[in-house]
């Protein structure tokens, strides 16, 4: 069987403009939207009233517990529910694959950047949040000037490590037809009849992209380290 | 808005006719842990070894185990899976390459999905076992060498013994981690269970009855792996030792 890499370059367009910048955005909002919902994830955890407490736990658990994909599945048919029960509507409202992709993986990674969140937090020292108790600040003026700065800056190495994971998890979303990288590459793949073609430039790609980013993440933990 | 919830629909007959939706997901289920328990075992056997090497003093031995584990934790998985099925038998010489492709369905994606799997966490095993080599005592190597054991020895008997005890339970959310994985050789066309939820969704329109009991069961499985892992950990515990607890790490 021969090879024919030209339908790379003719197909690069398409995969970069449409595809690569589906997967980027897409990767972009949800760490994003993640970081911040599992931020207050992490206080909901630690947080001195139980209830709370449990519900956030429970939820990063079933989170953390069954596989991605079941959770893409979940929220392809969930959030036209959802949507119909917050405007009103008698019937689930249409939610393209786009947005659906993007309340999944913001909700999904919420659970992993909570525990890294947490893991930051509970790095603080205990006496930090008492003398800012002390000077007078309320919780959110503690948490928002004092212990959030510290924890989020200890972790940003292991936050972009995590980025760099949903980065690559986006390809996922192949299984409800959205178009990022890999859903456009096996769009050309399919009606070029070239699958070994560009399934092996799709793997070079998010190589070299995903490679790159974990040496600045070491890089990054180098200074880091060295600051403290 | 409302659901209709239908509970009963897992008790009727999938099209097939095999028996009941819920026997249909429990053969699913059976399919999930076949399929990560084969490729835990070459994810152990292939993860111990990498990772082994790349604590050795042989230079190029470590410099072949790091591009091993950079190659393979820098692609997704689904795409490795592509690789798997699609790219790989290609490249086989032809008789091989057909002879796979030609395998009886679920096994044209049976073995492409337990090869993918189980070098996918491979790397992720050799990064635990070098941890866990790394985090014992300089000692424990000089004591071993000062005793007369050769290399090879030193790790047979001293070092690996203590590393792989100390790195049970980053390998107890690696095996749950496996299972999960598992679900993306639904994308090569097998029916684990993640895949048969998917398509008693299709065949009987109860959607969220489907997915609620898939995500049930994951959750009695992990359950389940996680009350053997910690058996063995007090099994092969070593007296005196602190259990040791893991940094915090990024997954999925």
């Amino acid at each position: 069987m021969g090879f024919d890499f030209d339908v790379i370059e003719r197909s690069l367009g398409y995969l970069f403009r449409e595809g690569m910048t589906f997967t980027v955005t897409l990767t972009l909002l949800a760490m994003t939207g993640g970081i911040i919902f599992g931020t207050l994830l992490a206080m909901l955890r630690l947080s001195a009233f139980r209830p709370l407490a449990m519900l956030a736990g429970g939820y990063v658990n079933l989170m953390r517990s069954i596989p991605l994909l079941l959770v893409i599945f979940w929220f392809f048919f969930l959030v036209p529910y959802i949507g119909a029960w917050i405007t009103g509507a008698s019937q689930p409202i249409r939610v393209g694959a786009w947005m659906s992709a993007v309340i999944t993986f913001t909700m999904f990674e919420a659970a992993y950047y909570c525990e890294i969140m947490r893991a930051g937090i509970q790095s603080i020292a205990r006496g930090q949040v008492w003398s800012g108790y002390a000077l007078g600040l309320n919780y959110w003026q503690t948490m928002g000037h004092i212990v959030l700065p510290q924890a989020f800056r200890n972790m940003v190495p292991v936050l972009l490590t995590q980025t760099i994971i949903l980065f690559q998890d986006t390809s996922l979303v192949y299984v409800i037809s959205a178009t990022d990288f890999l859903g456009a590459a096996s769009k050309v793949a399919n009606r070029d009849y070239r699958l070994v073609e560009m399934y092996t430039f799709v793997a070079v790609v998010y190589f070299i992209i995903s490679y790159s980013l974990s040496l600045v993440v070491k890089q990054l933990q180098n200074k880091i380290a060295v600051i403290r | 808005m409302h659901y209709n919830w239908h509970w009963k629909v897992l008790l009727e007959t999938e099209p097939g006719g095999s028996g009941s939706y819920l026997h249909y997901l429990i053969v699913g289920l059976g399919w999930t842990l076949v399929t990560a328990l084969a490729a835990w075992v070459i994810a152990l056997a292939v993860g111990a070894f990498v990772g082994t090497v790349r604590t050795t003093s042989a230079g190029w031995a470590v410099r072949l185990g790091n591009l091993y584990v950079e190659i393979f934790r820098n692609i997704p998985l689904i795409v490795q899976m592509f690789l798997w099925f699609f790219v790989v038998p290609e490249l086989l010489p032809t008789e091989l390459g057909d002879w796979i492709k030609q395998m009886p369905p679920p096994w044209s994606s049976y073995l492409p999905a337990v090869m993918c799997l189980g070098i996918f966490t491979s790397v992720r095993i050799a990064e635990q076992v070098r941890a866990g080599i790394n985090s014992l005592p300089r000692g424990q190597r000089m004591a071993a060498t000062a005793l007369g054991l050769t290399q090879s020895q030193a790790y047979r008997y001293v070092i690996l013994p203590q590393a792989f005890r100390i790195i049970l339970p980053p390998l107890t959310s690696e095996s749950m981690n496996i299972i999960k994985n598992s679900s993306v050789a639904l994308t090569i066309g097998l029916l684990e269970l993640t895949g048969r939820a998917r398509a008693m969704q299709e065949f009987s329109f109860r959607v969220f009855e489907a997915f609620s009991a898939a995500t049930v069961i994951y959750l009695l499985t992990n359950l389940l792996v996680v009350l053997l892992m910690r058996i063995l950990e007090q099994r092969v515990r070593v007296p005196g030792l602190i259990a040791a607890g893991g940094a915090p790490q990024a997954g999925h």
